[in-house]
C-alpha cells in the first residue's frame, strides 16, 4: 500500500488558482483511473478532472467554492503497489499542506437545527407533546402542533417554540397543511445556497462591472418590417445544410458594417492602466442561457462571415454551450456582447456591460404596432427596440447613438447589410 | 302554551350541563336550561357527592367502633358508636341541597335561566317544557345541548323493587341492611358495599368478571382484595346473578358460580351495581334525527358536535368515560364553541378516581396498556408504607403504593396510578403531570411538600430513574 497525492492540475494558460465546484467522490470512495472525480471552475469554463490512478481516496481537501491554487495536494489516494515515483509522497513529509484559503469569504454555515436529541424522535403521528395551554393557543391560531419544533425535554412545545413557529410564518403553512381546500396555499420555505462556480464568477463580474463602469443607456426602435420579409424569404428558400436564420446573423452582421465608425464600442478598457485597445476584428459574443448558467460563446471575426455562417457558428456554439462543451477558447476573448431576451418579451433592458468590453447590444421582442407612414397614414409595422449601454468613460452619447443609428440603417434597409 | 325562544337551550342540569349554562351566560349568551329532578344531575344528587358523604360517615363510623373495642393510639371510647341511618341520610341530604341550591345561585348569577320541567323535543331545535305545575313553554332554541346523562342499568331478572335496589336507593337507606349482597364489583359496588360493610352490614359481592374493577390491573385492585379479605368480604368472582326469589319471607339470589353450579344466598338487600346507560329514553330524541354510537350512546365529534348543526351533546349520553369532569369540561368547552371560540375535546388523558377502601386513582397508561400499544416503558412504584405521612395517617398497613409509567427513551410519563388511603387527592398532579407532558424528571425536579402523600409521587419517579431516597434502589 502506498498513497498517491493528487494535486490540483494545471488547467489552462496562466490559470494560478481553481475553485472547487463539485467533488464527485467522497472519502473512503475506490477510484479508479480516469474516473470523473472532481469539476472546478476557471475563468468561464468548468473543467472536469478525471483521477489519475487506481485506488481508495482516504482524504478530500477543499469543499465547494474553495479556491485552490494549482499544485496544492487535494485527493489523497491508497493505491496498491508503487505509484509513480514523481507522484510518490516522502516518507517523512508531515501532513500536508492547508489549501490556499478561498479568495472569498466563505458563506456562513448554516445554523445547526437544534441540539442533537439525546433520544429517539417519535415517529410520525403521535401526539404532539405540549401544555393544554399550548394546545388552545395553537388550536386557534389554526396551527396543527405536529409541525412545530419543540425544543423542549423529550421534544416538548414550548409557548416560545410556537412564538417562533408563528413568527416564522409557520402558522400559514399549518393552515395550508391542515385540508383546506385553497390552491392558493403560501410558500414560506428558505432555500439557502453558496453562491459557487460560474454563479460566483458572474456575480464577481457583474458587481465589477457595474461598481467601476459609468454607462449610458440608449434605446431606440427598429422598424424591421423589411428585415423579418427577408429573413422570412431566406428561411424558405435555404438549402438544408444551411442554419435557419434567427434575428442575430442580422444583427452581427449590422454591427460589423457599423463598428469600424465607431471603433471605441468594439474594444477593451483598462481602467486603470488607462488603457482603451481597439479591435479591428468584431468577436461578437452572444449570451446564451444554458443549464449550466449564463455563458457568453463567440463569434470569432464575424467581419469576415456571410450571413449563413453567422447563423451556422451561432447555432454551433450554442449547442456547445448548452451541452457544457464549450471550449475556452470559444467562450472567452469577445469584442462586444448581444444579449437577447426578445423572444421571451420585454421592451427595455439595461444590460451590464461584459467588462472590459465597452459596448452591449441588447436585444428586446418584435411586435406589430400602428405608425404612421410618409403618406400619414396609419400601418402595421413590425417594430423591435435595440436597448444598449456603453463605457461612457470611453464611449460618448453622441458615438453611442450614431453607432446604434447606422445600426438602425442597416437593419432597416437590410439590403445595405449585403452591399 | 306560552313560547320562548332563545340562543342556547341545555337539556339537563347535572355536572355537563349546569356548567355549560354558567359559561354560556358568562359570555353573554342567552340560556336557558332545563331540569326536572333537580340541578346538580347524578352527580350531587344521586351520585359522586351523596356516596362520598356517605363513605365518609362510615368510614368515621369504622373508626370510632375500633377506639371502642381497643384504645388504639390511646384513645378509647366507653361505648360503641351508634348509628342513626336515617339522621346520616339527612345529612347527606343536607349536603346535596346545599349544593344544588348553590348551583342553582351561580347559574342565575351568570345570566342564565334555569326552568325547572321535563322536556321532550318535537325537532332537532324545539322542545316543550313540562313545568311541575303543568304548565308548558315551547322553547325554540338556535343551539341545543343534550346533557340528559346517564341512568343505573336494571337487569331484567333483578327488577328494582323494595330489596332489589339501584345506588340511587342504596344512598337513601332508612335501615341499615343486615345482609347486603352487591352484583357487580365495578367501582360503584365497591364504593357502596365497602362503605355498609364499613357501616357494620355482612356484605357479598358476586361479579360476573374474573377480577373487581376490571378496568385496573391486579398489582392496583390488590391492597383493596387485602381489605375485603381482612373485613370479610366475600367476593364471588366469575359468578352470574340469574334471579331473586322469597323463601320463608327472606329474599334469596339465585347465582351461578365459576364452575355453573346453582348456588343462592340471602340478603335484606341486593344492590345491583352493573354500569349505567346513557338516558336516552322520554325526551325525544327519535324527533331529533340524531345518529347514534353503537345505539348506546348520542354520536358526537370531538366539538360534541352531533350530527344535527347546531345541536351538541355532551357527557354521558355521549359515551364513556362516564364521569362528571369530563361532561364538565365538554359543557364549557360547548358553550364557548357556541360563543364562536375554536375549542376541541382533546385530553390526553382523564383522570378516574375509585372510593373504594383504600381509594384507586388512575391517569393515563397502565404498564399493560402501554406495552399493547408498543411502548417500550419503565415504570417506578413507590410503596406509601415508606411514607412517615402515609405512617402518621394509620395506613401504613394497606399497602397503598404509587406507581408511574414511563416511555423508556425519553422519560415521558405514560401513566400514573396509585392506591392508598386519600389518594384521590393526588390525581389532581397526576392529571396536571400527564397534561403537561412531563417526564419523570420534572417530578423528580420538583420539590414535593414533606410532610405529604405527594412525596410518594416524586419517589416512585425517582425509583423508575433508578435511585430513589426513601426506598432501596431496585436492581437494574
Amino acid at each position: 500500500m502506498s498513497e498517491y497525492r493528487y494535486k490540483m492540475p494545471d488547467v489552462g494558460e496562466g490559470i494560478v488558482e481553481a475553485e472547487i465546484v463539485e467533488w464527485h467522490v467522497k472519502e473512503g470512495d475506490s477510484v479508479a483511473e480516469d474516473q470523473h472525480v472532481l469539476d472546478v471552475m476557471t475563468d468561464k469554463a468548468t473543467v472536469e478532472i478525471p483521477c489519475a490512478v487506481n485506488g481508495k481516496v482516504t482524504k478530500l481537501v477543499g469543499a465547494p467554492g474553495d479556491v485552490i491554487a494549482v499544485g496544492t495536494e487535494i485527493m489523497f489516494i491508497a493505491v496498491d503497489g508503487a505509484v509513480p515515483a514523481e507522484d510518490e509522497a516522502p516518507a517523512d513529509e508531515a501532513k500536508p499542506a492547508e489549501p490556499a484559503k478561498p479568495a472569498a469569504p466563505k458563506a456562513a454555515e448554516p445554523v445547526a437545527a437544534a441540539e442533537a436529541p439525546s433520544i429517539a424522535s417519535r415517529s410520525g403521528g403521535e401526539r404532539p407533546l405540549a401544555s393544554p395551554a399550548v394546545r388552545k393557543r395553537a388550536l386557534e391560531a389554526d396551527i396543527d402542533l405536529a409541525n412545530v419544533p419543540g425544543t423542549g425535554p423529550a421534544g416538548r412545545i414550548t409557548h416560545d417554540d410556537l412564538d417562533d413557529f408563528i413568527k416564522s410564518g409557520g402558522r400559514l403553512v399549518a393552515r395550508s397543511g391542515s385540508g383546506s381546500s385553497s390552491v392558493r396555499a403560501p410558500r414560506t420555505g428558505v432555500t439557502e445556497e453558496k453562491v459557487i462556480g460560474l454563479r460566483r464568477r458572474i456575480s464577481d463580474n457583474m458587481s465589477h462591472a457595474q461598481r467601476t463602469i459609468p454607462d449610458i443607456a440608449y434605446v431606440e426602435e427598429i422598424d424591421v418590417t423589411a428585415l423579418e420579409e427577408l429573413r422570412a424569404h431566406l428561411n424558405a428558400t435555404k438549402s438544408d445544410d444551411q442554419a435557419k436564420l434567427t434575428f442575430i446573423p442580422f444583427l452581427v452582421m449590422a454591427l460589423t458594417k457599423a463598428l469600424p465608425k465607431t471603433p471605441q464600442a468594439n474594444a477593451h478598457f483598462d481602467g486603470e492602466a488607462m488603457l482603451l485597445t481597439k479591435y479591428d476584428a468584431v468577436h461578437c459574443g452572444v449570451a446564451a442561457a444554458t443549464p449550466n448558467g449564463l455563458m457568453v460563446p463567440v463569434i470569432k471575426h464575424a467581419e469576415s462571415l456571410d450571413i449563413w455562417q453567422i447563423a451556422a457558428e451561432l447555432r454551433r456554439l450554442a449547442g456547445a454551450a448548452k451541452d457544457g462543451k464549450a471550449t475556452k477558447d470559444e467562450l472567452t476573448g469577445s469584442t462586444i456582447t448581444i444579449t437577447s431576451l426578445g423572444a421571451i418579451g420585454g421592451l427595455v433592458t439595461t444590460p451590464i456591460l461584459n467588462a472590459p468590453e465597452t459596448a452591449i447590444i441588447g436585444v428586446n421582442k418584435m411586435q406589430t404596432l400602428p405608425r404612421y407612414n410618409a403618406e400619414g397614414v396609419v400601418v402595421p409595422r413590425k417594430l423591435m427596440n435595440l436597448s444598449s449601454c456603453f463605457d461612457h468613460r470611453i464611449v460618448d452619447g453622441y458615438e453611442a447613438a450614431m453607432l446604434i443609428q447606422a445600426v438602425k440603417g442597416y437593419l432597416e434597409n437590410p439590403a445595405t447589410l449585403f452591399m | 302554551m306560552q313560547t320562548r325562544s332563545c340562543q342556547v337551550l341545555i337539556v339537563g342540569g347535572g355536572p355537563g350541563g349546569y356548567p355549560a349554562a354558567i359559561r354560556a351566560g358568562q359570555l353573554g349568551l342567552d340560556t336557558i336550561i332545563v331540569d326536572k329532578h333537580g340541578l346538580g344531575g347524578t352527580c350531587l344528587n344521586r351520585g359522586c357527592i351523596p356516596s362520598k358523604a356517605m363513605i365518609h360517615a362510615a368510614t368515621k363510623y369504622e373508626d370510632m367502633a375500633k377506639h371502642a373495642d381497643s384504645d388504639v393510639l390511646g384513645i378509647s371510647l366507653a361505648e360503641a358508636p351508634k348509628l342513626d341511618m336515617g339522621k346520616l341520610v339527612g345529612w347527606k341530604d343536607g349536603i346535596v341541597s346545599k349544593l344544588t341550591g348553590g348551583v342553582g345561585q351561580l347559574i342565575k348569577a351568570a345570566g342564565a335561566e334555569h326552568i325547572a320541567g321535563w322536556a321532550e323535543f318535537s325537532n332537532a331545535k324545539t322542545c316543550v317544557v313540562t313545568q311541575e305545575d303543568g304548565e308548558k313553554v315551547e322553547i325554540t332554541a338556535e343551539n341545543v345541548i343534550l346533557a340528559t346523562g346517564s341512568v343505573e342499568v336494571e337487569l331484567p331478572f333483578l327488577p328494582f323493587g323494595e330489596t332489589v335496589i339501584g345506588s340511587t336507593d342504596a344512598l337513601d337507606l332508612s335501615e341499615l341492611p343486615e345482609k347486603l349482597v352487591v352484583v357487580g364489583a365495578g367501582y360503584i359496588g365497591l364504593e357502596l358495599g365497602i362503605a355498609f360493610r364499613k357501616l357494620g352490614s355482612e356484605v357479598t359481592f358476586i361479579e360476573a368478571s374474573e377480577g373487581i374493577l376490571p378496568l385496573y390491573d391486579k398489582e392496583i385492585t390488590r391492597p383493596i382484595t387485602m381489605w375485603l379479605k381482612k373485613h370479610k368480604v366475600d367476593v364471588n368472582l366469575s359468578c352470574k346473578a340469574k334471579g331473586v326469589t322469597e323463601k320463608n319471607g327472606k329474599t334469596i339470589l339465585e347465582y351461578e358460580d365459576a364452575k355453573g353450579a346453582a348456588q343462592s344466598i340471602e340478603a335484606d338487600k341486593i344492590l345491583v351495581a352493573v354500569g349505567r346507560k346513557a338516558c336516552l329514553d322520554g325526551w325525544g330524541l327519535d324527533k331529533m334525527g340524531l345518529d347514534l354510537d353503537g345505539g348506546k350512546f348520542i354520536k358526537v365529534d370531538n366539538q360534541c358536535r352531533t350530527g344535527m348543526r347546531g345541536v351538541f351533546a355532551i357527557g354521558d349520553v355521549v359515551g364513556e368515560p362516564l364521569l362528571a369532569h369530563k361532561a364538565t369540561a365538554q359543557g364549557e368547552m360547548v358553550a364557548e364553541i357556541i360563543a364562536g371560540h375554536r375549542r376541541v375535546h382533546d385530553p390526553v388523558s382523564i383522570a378516574a378516581v375509585c372510593f373504594t377502601e383504600p381509594e384507586v386513582v388512575g391517569v393515563g397508561l397502565t404498564p399493560d396498556e402501554a406495552k399493547a400499544k408498543g411502548e417500550e416503558i419503565i415504570t417506578g412504584k413507590f410503596p406509601l408504607a415508606a411514607s412517615g405521612r402515609y405512617l402518621s395517617m394509620e395506613a401504613g398497613t394497606d399497602g397503598g403504593f404509587v406507581r408511574v409509567t414511563a416511555r423508556k427513551d425519553d422519560h415521558v410519563i405514560l401513566g400514573i396510578h396509585a392506591v392508598g388511603t386519600h389518594v384521590s387527592e393526588l390525581s389532581g398532579e397526576f392529571a396536571l403531570a400527564v397534561e403537561m407532558g412531563a417526564r419523570l424528571d420534572d417530578i423528580a425536579g420538583t420539590i414535593h411538600v414533606h410532610p405529604t402523600l405527594t412525596e410518594g409521587f416524586a419517589e416512585a419517579a425517582l425509583t423508575a430513574l433508578g435511585h430513589p431516597i426513601h426506598i432501596s434502589a431496585p436492581k437494574k
